[in-house]
C-alpha cells in the first residue's frame, strides 16, 4: 500500500504574539489568565456603533513574515467579511480576507525548504481570532455552552500552503521550521498555549480530500495525518472509497471524526470590510518592515558555513531554534573557536538540557558563563564529568563556575617550584598577607595570585593549605 | 445677517431674556404636550431640563435630539427594534460626546424607522411618528422623530443619519432643514449601521443657521472612525454670510423626471427664479447614470445591511429569551424571528441573496460599477457648476398607512436622494414653499467636502424666501 503516497497541505493560523494590543481596538493582547470577558470593549465585542481600526504594528509584522517565507507582497489589499453565525463570533462575521478568485490576500507565493523539500505557500494574510467557547462539563453533556470574548479580535496571521507535503512527518516538519522562523522574526511565541493552530488537507489517489480541523500542536499534526492516512488507506483497500468531508480531530481519543459532509462550499459571501478602506503597502511601509527584520535562519546557515567554515548539518541544528542559535552567536562572541564551541553544545549541553526537561529558553546559565567554563574544559583545567555536573547547576540555579584544578600528577607542578612561587608572591604582596593574617578570608585573594602565576598547574585547594601553613608559621614567629 | 429662529433664540439665551433654565423647561413642557400627538421619541432623557451649564460653548445650550441609532451611554437605543430593546450602550457615540462638549442639552432619542430602513418612520417598533403640518401624514423617515421634533419646537436642534435619504426626506416632509454631509466628514463611531458605506449623521433645524451651527459642532475627523478624513476646523456658520452673485447651478433633469409630482416641480421652478433674481446662473444638466442609482443603492444597502444586523442574536445585549435546553442555532433563529420587523426581515434576505455564491457578480459587483459611474458622472458636472438642484422628494407627505402595503413603490419615493449617498457627496434639504399646507423641501447638493457651499446657497434662498413656517402642532420658544 505505499504506492498510495497522500498529498497534504495546511492551513496555519499564528497568533502575532508580539503585539501590544489585539488586531482592531486597543485591548490587550495578552489575554491568557485573566477572568472572562475582562479583556474587552466595545469593538470586540462587536457592541452595535462600534468600529475597527487596523493596528499599524500588526500590519508591519504580517509584512516581515511576508518577507521571511520570500513571499510577493500585494501593494494594494483589502478586508473582507466572512459570513457565517458561530457563538465564539461576537459580530457574526469574521473580518479576514477574501481566498477566493479575485481576493487579494496581503502576500501570496514564497515558500519553506524543509530540508532539500521545497514547500510552496499559497497565500499570507491577516484576519481576527473569535473568542473562546467554554462548555460546561464536557462538549456532550453540557447543557449550555459559556462565552469568553477575551481572545476575540486577536490578530491572527493565516498561512496556506500548496498541497505540497507528502507524508505527516513532513507536515511535522514544515511546521516546525514555520514556528522557528516567525520565532527569529520575533512575531511570534509558539510556548503559548494555543498560539498555533492548524487545519490539515489530505487525500490519497483515488480519494476524496478531507479536511482536519481542530489540530492544535505540532505533535498532533503528525497523530492526526497519520491517522488519517491509515483510515483512508484502509477504506481504500476494503473498496469503501474515501469521500469529502470535514473532519474533527479528537486530541484526547486521537482520532478523527466526521463533522460534516461537503457536498456543496459552505457560502460564506464574503465582501469587502466597508469600515476599513483599503491598505496601500507602500515602499516606506515594506522598507519599515524590512528594517526590523533579523538576520534569517537560511541566512544564518549560510553565514556559519561561511564564516565560521561549519558543516551545514551542524549549522542547521544550532539554527533550528532562535533561542540556540542566539546562545551559541553569544558564547562565540565571548570565547571564539566557533567550531569548537558548536560541537560541544550538541554534544554535551543539548543532551544534558534534554535530560533535564529544560527550554534552551529558560536555561539560568549565562552566556558568558558557560563559555569560560568551556574555555576551563579545553585549558584542561576541569574534566568533563565535573564540567558537567557543574553546568547542570548553572542551568539549573544560575550557579557561576567555579574551576578547581585538577590536574594529572605529570602536569602538576612540583612542591618545590611551588613553595617558591608562594614565597615570591607573599613577599611582593606583604600587605595583603598582612591582612590574611587578621582576616583568613583575605587568603583566597593571594590564592588566586599563586594559580595564576602557576599557570593553572597548581591545585587551589593545596596552595591554600600551604599559604595557612606560612600564615600559621608567621603568627607563631611573632609570639 | 437675518435673524432667524434659531439666531434669535441664541440672541435671548445669551442677553439673559431667555435664561437658560426658563429655556430648557419650556423645552420639557413641549415634549410633554406634543408627545402624545406626535410620537417624536422614544426614549426622553429624564430631567435634560435641570441640566446646568458652567461656561457656554457652541450650542449655548441649545436642546439636541437624537436619533435612536446613536449611541449615548447608559441611555436605551433601540433603532426603533424590539431586538434592542433594554439595550444600553457602555459608551457615547462621538458625535454624542461632541455636543456635550459644546454645551448641547440632549433632550432623547428620537424615532426613526427600524434599523434607518424605511421612508416613513411607520417601521417603528414602537408606532409611527406623525407629521407636525397634518397627524394623519407620515413626517417621512428614517430620520421621522428628529424632523418632527424640530418642525414642533420639541426640540430646536437635532442629529439624523442619511443612508439613502433619511435625513433630507423628513426635513422636507416636515419643512425643516436637514444636511447630510461628505461620507467621512462626520464620524461614525457610535452610529450603529445600517449600510457603512453609505451613511452619515448629519443635522436637522429649524433653519439653515441652525443646521450650520450643529454641523461645526460634530464635524471633524475621529481616529476611532477608520472612514473619517482628516480636514481642518471649519466653522461653518461663516458660509453663511455672502451673497450668490456669479453662482453657477445646475438643475438635474433626472431628479425632475417621471414621477415627480408637478406642484412639487412647481415649486422647484419658483425656486429657480428666486437664484436667478440672486444673481446666480442656472442651466439644465445631465447625469445619464444616476437612473440606475436607485437599485444599484438598494442592493449595496441590503447586501451591507444584511452583515451589519447578523451580531443581534440575543446573546451579548438587547433581547433575550430563555435560552436552557435548545441549541444555540435554534435560540438565534428564535429571537431574530420574534425581535427584527418585517422590513429588517426583507432587506436581510435579498442582501445575503445578493451576496451568495452565483450571484454576487450578477448584482453586488455590478452595483458597485454603477456606483463609481455615477460617482465619475458627478465629478465631471461639478467641473461646470458649484452646486446642483432638484427636489428633495418627488412627491408631498403621504398619509399614514397609504403605502406600506408596497415596498417597491415605498422604494421608488428615494429616487431623488439615493444617488447623493452612493457618490458620498454632501446634500441639504430646505424648505421652498407650501402646496395645500403641506411643505416642498429643495435639494442642493455640493462636491466633495463643500458643505460651504451649499449651506451659504440655502441660507440666501432661505432669506428670501422667508417662509416663516409653523406647522398646526408646534410649541416654539420665540
Amino acid at each position: 500500500m505505499s504506492e498510495l503516497k497522500p498529498i497534504i497541505g495546511l492551513e496555519v493560523h499564528c497568533q502575532l504574539t508580539n503585539l501590544r494590543s489585539k488586531l482592531f481596538c486597543s485591548c490587550s493582547a495578552d489575554y491568557r489568565g485573566k477572568p472572562p470577558n475582562t479583556n474587552i470593549c466595545p469593538v470586540c465585542i462587536g457592541e452595535p456603533g462600534s468600529l475597527p481600526v487596523l493596528n499599524r504594528e500588526a500590519l508591519i509584522s504580517v509584512l516581515k513574515v511576508a518577507i521571511a517565507l520570500k513571499a510577493d507582497i500585494s501593494r494594494f489589499t483589502y478586508f473582507s467579511r466572512k459570513n457565517y453565525f458561530y457563538p465564539d463570533l461576537p459580530k457574526n462575521f469574521q473580518i479576514s480576507q477574501y481566498d477566493g478568485a479575485g481576493g487579494i490576500p496581503i502576500a501570496r507565493g514564497g515558500s519553506i525548504d524543509i530540508g532539500g523539500r521545497i514547500v510552496r505557500i499559497r497565500r499570507i494574510q491577516l484576519e481576527e481570532d473569535p473568542g473562546r467557547i467554554v462548555y460546561e462539563g464536557t462538549i456532550t453533556s453540557s447543557t449550555g455552552l459559556l462565552m469568553d470574548y477575551n481572545r476575540s479580535g486577536i490578530a491572527l496571521v493565516e498561512i496556506v500552503t500548496e498541497p505540497d507535503i507528502t507524508s505527516p512527518r513532513e507536515a511535522r516538519v514544515f511546521l516546525e521550521k514555520l514556528r522557528s522562523l516567525l520565532e527569529y522574526i520575533g512575531v511570534f511565541d509558539g510556548s503559548l498555549e494555543g498560539a498555533m493552530r492548524c487545519d490539515a488537507n489530505i487525500s490519497i489517489p483515488g480519494g476524496g480530500r478531507v479536511e482536519i480541523k481542530n489540530i492544535s500542536s505540532f505533535h498532533d499534526v503528525e497523530k492526526a495525518l497519520s491517522f488519517e492516512l491509515a483510515r483512508q488507506k484502509q477504506r481504500m483497500v476494503r473498496g469503501l472509497g474515501v469521500i469529502r468531508e470535514t473532519r474533527h480531530w479528537d486530541p484526547r481519543r486521537r482520532i478523527t471524526v466526521s463533522l460534516r459532509v461537503k457536498e456543496e462550499e459552505q457560502d460564506y459571501r464574503y465582501f469587502p470590510e466597508p469600515d476599513l478602506p483599503p491598505i496601500i503597502v507602500t515602499d516606506a511601509l515594506i522598507e519599515e518592515a524590512e528594517r526590523s527584520m533579523p538576520i534569517l535562519p537560511y541566512e544564518k546557515i549560510d553565514l556559519y558555513v561561511s564564516k565560521y567554515g561549519l558543516s551545514r548539518g551542524l549549522a542547521e541544528i544550532l539554527v533550528s531554534s532562535k533561542d540556540l542559535s542566539e546562545l551559541y552567536d553569544k558564547i562565540v562572541e565571548c570565547y571564539g573557536k566557533p567550531g569548537r564551541v558548536a560541537s560541544w553544545l550538541i554534544e554535551d549541553l543539548l543532551p544534558l538540557l534534554d535530560k533535564l526537561g529544560v527550554g534552551v529558553k529558560d536555561s539560568k546559565a549565562k552566556p558568558e558563563d558557560i563559555a569560560y567554563l568551556l574555555k576551563s574544559i579545553d585549558e584542561g583545567l576541569i574534566d568533563r564529568s565535573r564540567a558537567l555536573s557543574m553546568l547542570r547547576s548553572m542551568v539549573l540555579e544560575g550557579s557561576r563556575p567555579v574551576i578547581v584544578f585538577e590536574h594529572s600528577l605529570e602536569s602538576r607542578i612540583s612542591l618545590v617550584e611551588l613553595d617558591r612561587i608562594i614565597s615570591e608572591v607573599v613577599e611582593a604582596e606583604g600587605k595583603a598577607f598582612q591582612d590574611a593574617i587578621r582576616n583568613p578570608k583575605a587568603l583566597n585573594y593571594l590564592v588566586g595570585l599563586v594559580v595564576k602565576r602557576c599557570g593553572g598547574r597548581a591545585d587551589p585547594r593545596e596552595v591554600y593549605k600551604l599559604l595557612s601553613k606560612k600564615v600559621r608559621e608567621y603568627r607563631r614567629s611573632r609570639r | 445677517m437675518k435673524e432667524t429662529y434659531t439666531l434669535k433664540l441664541i440672541q435671548e439665551i445669551e442677553s439673559g431674556s431667555l435664561p437658560l433654565d426658563e429655556y430648557l423647561a419650556r423645552k420639557a413642557e413641549a415634549i410633554a404636550k406634543l408627545e402624545p400627538i406626535l410620537n417624536s421619541f422614544i426614549t426622553v432623557v429624564k430631567g435634560f431640563e435641570k441640566s446646568r451649564i458652567e461656561r457656554l460653548g457652541l450650542l449655548k445650550g441649545l436642546t439636541v435630539a437624537i436619533k435612536d441609532n446613536i449611541c449615548m451611554e447608559g441611555i436605551e437605543t433601540t433603532c426603533g427594534s424590539l431586538i434592542l430593546r433594554g439595550y444600553k450602550p457602555s459608551y457615547d457615540a462621538t458625535v454624542v460626546e461632541r455636543i456635550k462638549k459644546n454645551s448641547g442639552v440632549i433632550t432623547g432619542k428620537t424615532n426613526m424607522d427600524e434599523f434607518a430602513m424605511g421612508s416613513t418612520t411607520e417601521w417603528s417598533a414602537f408606532g409611527p411618528t406623525r407629521n407636525p403640518w397634518d397627524p394623519c401624514r407620515v413626517p417621512g423617515g428614517s430620520s421621522g422623530g428628529s424632523a418632527a421634533a424640530v418642525a414642533s419646537g420639541e426640540s430646536d436642534l437635532a442629529l439624523g443619519s442619511d443612508t439613502g435619504g433619511s435625513i433630507r426626506c423628513p426635513a422636507s416632509f416636515c419643512g425643516v432643514v436637514g444636511l447630510k454631509p461628505t461620507y467621512g466628514l462626520v464620524s461614525r463611531y457610535g452610529l450603529i449601521a445600517y449600510a457603512n458605506s453609505l451613511e452619515q449623521i448629519g443635522p436637522i433645524a429649524r433653519d439653515v443657521y441652525g443646521c450650520a451651527l450643529l454641523l461645526t459642532a460634530i464635524a471633524g475627523y475621529d481616529p476611532r472612525d477608520s472612514t473619517s478624513i482628516d480636514r481642518s476646523y471649519t466653522d461653518y456658520r461663516y458660509a453663511l454670510i455672502e451673497g450668490l452673485e456669479g453662482f453657477r447651478l445646475g438643475v438635474v433633469r433626472e431628479l425632475l423626471g417621471e414621477g415627480v409630482d408637478q406642484r412639487v416641480s412647481s415649486c422647484i421652478e419658483e425656486s429657480i427664479y428666486r437664484f436667478e433674481s440672486l444673481g446666480a446662473t442656472v442651466e439644465e444638466v445631465s447625469i445619464p447614470s444616476i437612473s440606475f442609482a436607485l437599485p444599484a443603492y438598494y442592493i449595496i444597502a441590503m447586501a451591507e445591511a444584511s452583515s451589519n444586523l447578523a451580531r443581534y442574536d440575543g446573546v451579548r445585549y438587547g433581547m433575550s429569551l430563555s435560552a436552557r435546553d435548545y441549541d444555540w442555532s435554534r435560540y438565534y433563529e428564535d429571537v431574530r424571528s420574534r425581535g427584527f420587523g418585517l422590513e429588517v426581515k426583507r432587506r436581510i434576505i435579498l442582501g445575503a441573496y445578493v451576496l451568495s455564491a452565483g450571484y454576487y457578480d450578477r448584482y453586488y459587483i455590478k452595483a458597485l460599477k454603477v456606483r463609481t459611474l455615477i460617482k465619475k458622472g458627478f465629478m465631471e458636472v461639478f467641473k461646470r457648476f458649484d452646486a446642483l438642484i432638484g427636489p428633495s422628494m418627488p412627491i408631498l407627505p403621504f398619509r399614514i398607512g397609504e403605502k406600506i402595503e408596497d415596498p417597491l413603490e415605498l422604494y421608488m419615493c428615494d429616487i431623488d436622494t439615493v444617488p447623493v449617498n452612493l457618490a458620498g457627496l454632501p446634500a441639504i434639504s430646505i424648505p421652498c414653499g407650501l402646496v395645500d399646507d403641506l411643505p416642498v423641501g429643495l435639494q442642493i447638493i455640493g462636491s466633495y467636502f463643500c458643505e460651504d457651499t451649499i449651506l451659504r446657497i440655502a441660507y440666501n434662498l432661505e432669506a428670501a424666501l422667508d417662509l416663516r413656517l409653523k406647522p398646526v402642532f408646534s410649541e416654539v420658544c420665540v
